[in-house]
């Protein structure tokens, strides 16, 4: 059997914010929640996504850091910043390629998911990938993943020429082996969209 | 407009809805709690298994309960505040009396509890026993749900008591008991993943039933094709293998077209059908006409998607259909859910693993609190209040003659009604917010300021209780002990986590002291919760729900115990109708024709869009106590109007505009949110909220007639562009029916 891990499957999201609500319960955030759910794009769709720490196995918030102010654990648990050294630059906030830090201005520091460190490393789960009512994220073994689940955990990233390592598991099709995220010129985003939305309701009504 | 005893800017600012937002002593200084005490939620009929922290006599926070199996740790965002509504600022502590000077001034129990004793004889004495009434509520446990129904009957000797599971379970009961023989579910939620095709009929589950989520998720890992039917594209629907966004009232056109295309391409069961079934040739009759094109003129989807349906559920070895209020809080409630019963029983795939039926309780105990005799028409172990051998067996456990007991009173809406011309001149409510949950807000508003006596036991001031003579503060959940049904018909023991704060009380003895003034004092003698359930235990033998053979430390040692369950031998039953047993004396499952037919309201040339409402994940019903929350109300902090871009666009309107919807029967005023999740022709804002915000200002007071459930999902509207809100009400904040 091999360690416990954490896994995202966003495509089992409902936006339900158990996440979001639970994370501020974890004993050591008191009362601040450290996960995202970002809601992509509510106009169109009821798509979100959780966003947790993914924790590099060579982290880029803290390369970039000036101050050594972010460590790993022995575990590979990436940390927020040490109050004492973070200098709330935010190199850390705009280096990583997730997302996931953000500079705290009433702290004076960066803040991020800790994988509830509080309760991993005594044995118990982190609280949203316990609460998660949809089991968009699981904290277990690959084994139990690929017993129960479709798809194929990886934690291989491309992002142009990074390559990022993470601790923690996203569920994609089988065929994917490392999650390829291109770069999207700007150009693109000015085409205007398919004439028939697969998730516009009315143009679903339409449909012969 | 009904009186109220002050200004509701001032009751507002004494009694809130304020929001708690923090734990019992500060997030900082929690630390190690005292004790951990394993027990449900009290939010939804999916009862999931939580641990709440107590320090020093408070409870502090929450603890996921891994062990529990319905959930295994799971919980909603509400799960997770669930214990931000203790402790809380708003917490009554006193009984209140009315001034009309003042709003509400402390009086002491005993002066509190006298006087509605003596008003309820007062009452009855000048104008008949039934003109007092009882409303109560399906998230109470089944002990008080036990106990209200015999105060009604044995201590008041009213007909009239009826609950507000009336606005949420009651089609589906009794069309699963038309034709199946039995209320509840028919399958554990072990099931589901087992089902090769799903159907989902007007249930919101991720936002409704959140938890049921994994279990949908886990039948798609194994290869289950999901068909979902809604007007609004639903967390669930997006990623559905077919989503049908039928028009709201339009789902017998679904059920009868896809049957239609299963009966000429050989998808019945015949065998079956046969053996096992009566009235099919009735139902097949009306089928033959729903061909794909009528069926989608009823529906008003495309043809292709009920052909399309059928396919992927005609053939299918495994399936499992689940439906909640969007099929049932129609006119035609209980004619759609029989529509969609008679889809499951003419394939023959019920009764066994991975094959049936379940329909989604939407309220804390709303399958145990509609079995145990608070239903209008009900006695215990879901006995008929009208059957000579039912009342004959309850007389006895009661110790009453059975002349003695009233027979059928009004239900809900009715209720409401008799109380607005006069018929009904005094009420004890308890567990319920009418002013907030039910259709057509102003009439009902103004009904409850003509009672002459009105005592409300709550622990927070709902907008209800504001036009109450005594308040009498009762108890949260975890302050009391006892039992409900979850969604699968599994009873689950509800532990006492703390004491009732001082002042407040334990519901079950405020009913207990009330009965004693009232001179039946020896027939409610329970020392504890306990005691009530014993009785219950004896009072539902023989019954339907049968709850004998469960004890609390059986559901203890169990994880919970599924009725029927005859004796302290029997295992309980997950799985009904197991080798094709009905519930009926037949054992076999009738079939119940039912045409469409048009709703109260459709939309016409003067209200021409069509409005239909529902929940968010981060409120409860009415909103008592998840409007008190603070991370709750932040989550949603106020009613919008979901409208689609084109609608919005021929209105003149844009995202986050402030609009007016307004019916024959009222108006409210929200921001628009402006998405293509919704049907160009429907509308739809959640009910949670009270006054000027109350999508019930605008639903109409039109019921089934057999469930009596409102027509909540369908009704006319007219929607504009309004001006920013301005004066008292819209200055209040959101949680209190404000708006910004």
């Amino acid at each position: 059997m091999s360690e416990l891990a954490f896994f995202i499957d966003y495509s089992r999201c409902i936006g339900c914010q158990a996440c979001v609500q639970a994370c501020e319960e974890c004993d050591t955030h008191r009362g601040r929640s450290l996960i995202h759910l970002e809601t992509i794009e509510r106009r169109d769709s009821v798509q979100t996504a959780p966003q947790v720490c993914m924790h590099c196995e060579d982290p880029i918030c803290a390369q970039v850091c000036p101050a050594d102010a972010i460590k790993q654990t022995a575990e590979g648990v990436v940390q927020s910043s040490l109050k004492p050294r973070c200098i709330g630059c935010s190199n850390c906030v705009l280096a990583c390629p997730f997302g996931v830090p953000k500079y705290d201005g009433e702290a004076d520091q960066m803040m991020k998911c800790d994988m509830c460190y509080d309760r991993t490393s005594t044995g118990r789960r982190p609280m949203c990938a316990t609460v998660c009512p949809s089991g968009a994220l699981a904290f277990t073994t690959i084994e139990e993943i690929m017993r129960t689940r479709q798809g194929r955990a990886v934690n291989d990233w491309q992002f142009g020429d990074q390559h990022v390592r993470t601790k923690v598991f996203v569920l994609v099709p089988t065929e994917i082996t490392r999650v390829n995220v291109a770069v999207i010129p700007l150009s693109s985003l000015s085409r205007s969209r398919p004439p028939a939305d697969p998730y516009d309701v009315a143009s679903l009504l339409e449909v012969q | 407009m009904a009186r109220l005893p002050a200004s509701i800017p001032d009751l507002v600012a004494q009694f809130g809805p304020h929001l708690n937002r923090e734990p019992a002593g500060g997030w900082t200084t929690r630390g190690e709690p005292d004790r951990i005490v394993p027990t449900h939620c009290c939010f939804c009929g999916q009862q999931c298994g939580i641990q709440l922290k107590v320090k020093d006599e408070k409870i502090v926070g929450f603890e996921p309960w891994e062990e529990f199996p319905f959930n295994k740790g799971k919980l909603c965002p509400k799960g997770v505040k669930r214990y931000m509504q203790d402790e809380h600022p708003d917490r009554l502590l006193t009984p209140l009396a009315r001034d009309e000077a003042h709003g509400f001034q402390p009086i002491d129990w005993d002066t509190a509890l006298d006087r509605t004793a003596r008003e309820i004889q007062r009452i009855q004495s000048a104008y008949g026993q039934d003109a007092f009434a009882i409303l109560t509520g399906a998230s109470l446990t089944n002990e008080k749900a036990y106990l209200m129904g015999k105060f009604a009957r044995v201590a008041v000797r009213t007909a009239n008591i009826d609950y507000n599971g009336r606005l949420c379970m009651v089609s589906a009961a009794a069309a699963s008991k038309k034709i199946l023989g039995i209320d509840r579910s028919a399958n554990p939620w072990s099931d589901i993943p087992k089902a090769k095709v799903i159907l989902v009929a007007g249930a919101n589950i991720a936002e409704c039933a959140p938890i049921t989520t994994d279990y949908l998720w886990q039948a798609r890992e194994n290869g289950a094709k999901l068909i979902v039917l809604d007007p609004r594209m639903t967390p669930i629907a997006r990623t559905a293998d077919l989503f049908i966004p039928v028009r709201s009232g339009g789902d017998i056109g679904v059920f009868y077209g896809m049957l239609h295309v299963m009966v000429q391409r050989g998808w019945i069961n015949r065998e079956f059908i046969a053996a096992h079934t009566t009235g099919w040739d009735a139902v097949e009759a009306i089928v033959e006409r729903y061909t794909p094109d009528y069926a989608a003129a009823v529906a008003s989807v495309p043809a292709s998607m009920i052909v399309r349906a059928a396919e992927m559920w005609g053939p299918a070895e495994t399936s499992f259909l689940l439906h909640a209020r969007g099929i049932e809080h129609h006119s035609k409630g209980v004619e759609n859910c029989m529509a969609a019963l008679n889809l499951v029983v003419a394939t023959g795939r019920i009764g066994r693993e991975g094959c049936g039926y379940a329909m989604i309780t939407g309220q804390g105990n709303g399958q145990g609190a509609r079995e145990q005799g608070q239903k209008c028409d009900q006695l215990p172990g879901a006995r008929d209040l009208e059957n000579p051998a039912h009342r004959a067996y309850i007389a006895g456990v009661w110790g009453v003659e059975e002349s003695s007991i009233p027979h059928t009173g009004l239900s809900a809406v009715p209720l409401l009604e008799a109380v607005h011309d006069g018929r009904i001149k005094g009420l004890l409510l308890l567990c319920f917010n009418p002013a907030v949950s039910l259709p057509d807000g102003d009439f009902i508003r103004e009904a409850l300021g003509r009672l002459e006596f009105f005592t409300v036991i709550d622990f927070f001031m709902s907008e209800t209780a504001r036009y109450a003579d005594l308040v009498l503060p009762g108890s949260l959940m975890e302050e009391d002990e006892g039992t409900t049904t979850n969604v699968e018909g599994r009873v689950i023991h509800h532990r006492q986590v703390v004491q009732p704060p001082e002042g407040a009380r334990q519901d079950w003895r405020i009913i207990c002291d009330l009965a004693k003034r009232l001179g039946a004092g020896d027939k409610f003698a329970y020392q504890s919760a306990r005691d009530i359930f014993e009785e219950l235990r004896i009072a539902s033998k023989g019954g339907v729900a049968d709850y004998a053979g469960i004890t609390w430390e059986r559901i203890d040692r169990e994880m919970g115990v599924f009725w029927p369950c005859p004796s302290l031998d029997h295992p309980g039953t997950p799985r009904l109708y197991e080798g094709w047993q009905f519930g009926h004396p037949d054992g076999k499952a009738h079939f119940q024709p039912a045409d469409w037919r048009s709703a109260a309201e459709e939309p016409d040339a003067d209200y021409p869009i069509v409005l239909t409402t529902g929940r968010v994940v981060s409120q409860y019903l009415s909103g008592t106590q998840t409007r008190r929350i603070g991370a709750l109300v932040d989550q949603y902090p106020q009613p919008q109007c979901e409208i689609h871009p084109r609608l919005a666009g021929s209105l003149g309107i844009a995202d986050g505009d402030f609009v007016r919807v307004e019916s024959r029967r009222g108006a409210l005023v929200v921001r628009a949110q402006v998405v293509k999740t919704i049907r160009p022709d429907t509308v739809f804002v959640p009910y949670h909220w009270p006054l000027d915000r109350s999508a019930n200002n605008c639903t109409i007071r039109a019921i089934d007639p057999i469930s009596k459930i409102p027509e909540f999902k369908i009704c006319g509207v007219r929607i504009s562009k309004a001006p920013d809100p301005a004066g008292d009400i819209a200055a209040l904040e959101p949680s209190a029916g404000g708006v910004r």
